[in-house]
């Protein structure tokens, strides 16, 4: 078996046993990444410094000094600020912007030990569901329909991240999710991927979409790994106001998949019209694990489901029109010429982002603006407060809520393209508990009639990272998820 | 005191309202811990937030909270335990997030007073309608490269406090008086220095127009007024330009004007249709504003005496009145001083000297009372001279006007000098004989029935002491000695 196969927590185990060195463990990764360039998955190879903080792993560890995820290699979304390294957010915007000062999520990681590989691909801010926004081109999924050489997408907006964790060219990494973008890219790719409650991970240092939704969280190819990656990722900050004072618990207890006596709520609002049956059947059979792990499986209603997408839709964009303001082409980033300060800020604006973004900065503008705040913004934000109140009262009658995570697996790169409503389908199942802050976490659970992977998404109460961890261990018990990507096959 | 504008149509009536910039003192920004210091190099203050790299986020200052709530409390005014961050959007290269952190539905003040001094020495109460927290932008210079404009940063996320009064005023005089006073109590409390010519208190100014008693007109809001000077300035040049309108049969635009310092005119920024929409929303990155217990409370402990209850104090504990208590309370050291001076001596007399010889002193020169040469303690000195007969009041100015040349004390001055009075009977009774062998014939007339001649003696014998006689012991042996 090679290294790169290796689990995140076996791999940490071979290195404190010395089976292995932090330096072999990254040679392997870096080498996978050479292989596997073609996806596009990395906009930034950081090989020398990885190497380096490789062999300070290694001699850390010689004295007796190794952190929690020492020695660990990882690939970090492009969303995240590293000090030294090129942070683009996948837009022209920045490109060759360095960032003199480092992320607090990434702090952390280095703060224990991680190594870094470099920057993931990603959809442009973060805005989209397929990795096809990105300035750098899309990225591929390692994942191919049998018989077919159809080059399908990785999700989004963290579609580098999940390629790169699919096809093995890292360990883990770490993404962000403002309405799905960790939890669909990781059902597409058939890895695992967390979104922590609003307020555990720092949002400082990381490139703002939608300041109210934004959550940083990791991804990896067990349940325990994401545990693992956290944990470390976790952390009151004071640096950032919405940061959460409240402990970090040690996670990986919680992966051991007991869930007897558990209530699991299935949304009735989630059969959505036109839902594949390879879905529903996936849904399904989640449910039937879980019953046969003891837990007691309930009906719930989750009324104002139907309101969530149009109203992610406008209260992400409001916020990422204002937020995305700073990119003004005066003191960073790219600036167009103009003979005028107007012109100025048209055409380093115009020439700085693509499309999606421009549609979101629009329909921001838009909503936010005198005489339709009122019947959008301030709208949305009274349903958000209903959607955010059916978990509340959801969660009466039950501990965790199952939901497939998306409803379809992965598409193809040039499909859904021409249509922007089709795309945001995607997040119909994620969307919701971005809402409502919630934890909300994606695990493989088979291979779908195209033999591609679906996954399920297990939600929990805020803060019970550990209730979400427990069921989603007894998922991936029960669904014994092995198969692999086409491309590592072949 | 409404000030009327005569048109050829009848009497016009100013309504005006001011929104006042002042700024928080505090060491560090309203959301970043970079300085404040005024005139640094351009670009030295600036945090990573006050430049908003990517990915950076605000922190509020929970000391500049303190200080908008002790303003509060200073104003009388509602102070709200829960208020709201929002953006106010707008593309500018000195202001680097693209919006203003502000607060515009939900203030952390709501409505207070200011009671104004008037120049016929009554008082007028301003409503206050809010004051809110806000940031500061950077600076554009336009004037350091031929195409290029500069920013500065160094402001940029510096902490505002924009004071919002009630459109209550009547006339440049009263809006002269509502920023004078409006400054003293920002000063009083130490929420801001008040110092206009560095721009740490700003004035926009609106003004309309109405005859007197009819509803409101419409307004124009003037922009940027630095000064109480300008602010008077601004207003007149306004008022007569909008009733030169009106009477022409014209409507006012309402809209935003800048005042033209070189000109001495507002002129015209943009029009009502031109103006921006800012689509304001609450900003995500901070949560709602809650004051914790007990925090207005505590601030309430901490403030000091204001200017309105010294004036009061002044004239009921002291006796002065209303215009030289306005005076002294105008500012805290000057009452300060004053009260000093004042301890243990004749009030009356401590606040003459102080108003009329010292600050009078001080202006000629062009000093604060900071730089005074005399301090109260000197000052006190003097008058203690005075009030023991030492020196007579005559005398005392020729001391004063030593003490503000020398910085030395009254009594070393006296003493050099020999301006010690004279209070010596023999020495005066000696100095009226030599004055009435003088002058036999005016003595002679005197006792005839010219009454009006004491005063010829009194000059006389005054002049021979060399100005020390005591003047009243004087009079008193000149009335005995040429009684017939």
């Amino acid at each position: 078996m090679s290294a790169v196969d290796l689990t995140l927590a076996d791999a940490l185990d071979r290195l404190a046993r010395k089976d292995i060195s932090a330096v072999e463990l990254t040679e392997a990764h870096l080498e996978q990444m050479a292989r596997h360039r073609s996806l596009n998955a990395y906009l930034v190879e950081t090989p020398e410094r990885a190497l380096g903080e490789a062999r300070a792993s290694d001699a850390r560890r010689a004295q007796g000094q190794a952190g929690p995820l020492d020695g660990i290699p990882l690939g970090i979304k492009d969303l995240f600020c590293t000090k030294g390294v090129e942070t683009t957010a996948g837009s022209r915007m920045l490109e060759n912007f360095v960032p003199t000062y480092e992320s607090t999520v990434t702090a952390n990681l280095w703060r224990d030990g991680a190594v870094m590989l470099g920057k993931l691909n990603m959809d442009e801010f973060a805005m989209g569901s397929s990795n096809m926004t990105s300035a750098y081109g899309p990225v591929e999924n390692p994942w191919r329909r049998p018989g077919s050489n159809a080059k399908l997408v990785p999700g989004g907006s963290s579609g580098g991240s999940a390629s790169a964790v699919a096809a093995r060219m890292a360990l883990g990494a770490t993404g962000t999710d403002t309405g799905g973008s960790i939890r669909q890219p990781a059902a597409f790719c058939g890895i695992v991927g967390i979104k922590p409650t609003y307020g555990r991970c720092s949002r400082w240092g990381t490139i703002a979409f939608a300041s109210s939704l934004d959550q940083a969280g990791p991804f990896a190819r067990t349940v325990k790994d994401t545990a693992i990656l956290l944990r470390s990722m976790s952390g009151f900050d004071r640096k950032d106001s919405t940061s959460v004072d409240m402990p970090v618990p040690d996670w990986v207890k919680d992966c051991v998949g007991n869930v007897r006596g558990m209530r699991i709520g299935i949304p009735r609002q989630y059969r959505i019209d036109g839902m594949p049956a390879e879905i529903e059947r996936v849904w399904n059979q989640g449910a039937q694990w879980l019953r046969d792990a003891g837990a007691e499986i309930v009906e719930i209603d989750l009324p104002h489901t139907k309101y969530a997408l149009p109203t992610y839709y406008v209260v992400a964009p409001a916020e990422c029109s204002s937020n995305l303001a700073r990119y003004d082409g005066v003191r960073y980033g790219h600036r167009g010429e103009g003979a005028t300060l107007t012109e100025l800020y048209e055409n380093s604006r115009a020439e700085g982002f693509g499309a999606e973004v421009k549609r979101r900065i629009m329909i921001g503008t838009y909503v936010l603006s005198a005489g339709y705040y009122d019947a959008y913004y301030l709208k949305a934000q009274q349903v958000r407060a209903l959607i955010a109140r059916d978990f509340t009262l959801a969660f009466e009658k039950c501990d965790a809520i199952l939901t497939p995570t998306a409803p379809s697996s992965a598409f193809a790169i040039g499909e859904k393209m021409d249509d922007p409503i089709a795309m945001y389908l995607n997040d119909v199942f994620t969307v919701p508990a971005s809402l409502a802050g919630l934890p909300g976490i994606s695990v493989p659970a088979g291979l779908g009639d195209d033999g591609l992977p679906l996954g399920l998404q297990i939600l929990g109460k805020p803060f019970d990272e550990s209730g979400v961890f427990r069921v989603a261990q007894a998922i991936e018990d029960a669904a014994g998820f092995t198969a692999k990507p086409a491309l590592l096959a072949s | 005191m409404a000030e009327l504008i005569r048109g050829t149509t009848g009497d016009w009536e100013m309504v005006i309202g001011l929104e006042v910039h002042a700024q928080v003192t505090s060491k560090s920004k309203l959301f970043s811990g970079a300085p404040t210091d005024f005139g640094a190099e351009p670009n030295t203050q600036v945090s990573l937030v006050d430049a908003a790299m990517p990915g950076m986020l605000p922190v509020l200052n929970g000391f500049v909270v303190e200080q908008a709530v002790k303003t509060g409390l200073g104003l009388n005014a509602q102070v709200n335990k829960r208020s709201v961050f929002e953006r106010k959007n707008y593309f500018y290269p000195d202001l680097p997030q693209g919006y203003q952190i502000s607060q515009f539905q939900h203030p952390i003040v709501g409505k207070g007073e200011v009671e104004i001094d008037l120049p016929d020495g009554t008082t007028k109460s301003i409503g206050v309608t809010r004051l809110h927290l806000e940031q500061d932008a950077g600076k554009s210079l336009h004037d350091q490269d031929p195409r290029k404009t500069f920013v500065d940063l160094n402001r940029s996320g510096v902490a505002l406090m924009e004071i919002v009064s009630e459109p209550d005023m009547r006339s440049a005089d009263e809006a002269a008086a509502y920023v004078r006073k409006l400054r003293a109590i920002l000063r009083y409390l130490g929420t801001c220095d008040g110092n206009m010519d560095e721009g740490s208190m700003r004035c926009d100014v609106n003004l309309s127009m109405r005859k007197p008693g009819a509803p409101l007109g419409t307004r124009c809001e003037i922009k940027n007024v630095n000064s109480i000077r300008f602010v008077m300035a601004a207003i007149e040049y306004e008022a007569r330009r909008q009733v030169e309108i009106l009477e022409d049969g014209g409507k006012i635009d309402q809209e935003t004007r800048l005042w033209d310092t070189r000109q001495g005119i507002t002129r015209s920024m943009r029009s009502k249709e031109e103006a921006h929409d800012y689509r304001y929303f609450p900003d995500p990155d901070l949560l709602p504003l809650v004051l914790e217990d007990g925090l207005i409370e505590r601030m309430q402990a901490t403030l000091p005496e204001l200017p309105d209850a010294k004036k009061h104090r002044f004239m009921g504990e002291w006796g002065l009145s209303a215009y030289d208590s306005g005076v002294l309370v105008a500012e805290q050291e000057r009452a300060a001083f004053y009260e000093e001076v004042a301890k243990g001596r004749d009030p009356k007399l401590a606040a003459n000297w102080t108003i009329t010889e010292l600050l009078g002193a001080l202006n000629r020169e062009g000093k604060d009372l900071a730089d005074s040469p005399v301090s109260a303690s000197k000052l006190g000195g003097l008058i203690d001279l005075i009030q023991d007969n030492t020196i007579s009041g005559r005398i005392a100015k020729e001391v004063f006007a030593e003490m503000v040349e020398s910085g030395k004390d009254a009594a070393s001055i006296v003493e050099a000098k020999g301006l010690r009075q004279v209070v010596d009977t023999g020495a005066i009774d000696k100095l009226v004989d030599e004055v009435m062998a003088a002058n036999p014939d005016k003595v002679a007339e005197y006792r005839s029935g010219k009454d009006k001649l004491f005063g010829f003696f009194v000059g006389q014998a005054m002049k021979a002491s060399g100005g020390k006689a005591n003047p009243a012991l004087l009079n008193e042996t000149l009335k005995k000695k040429l009684a017939p």
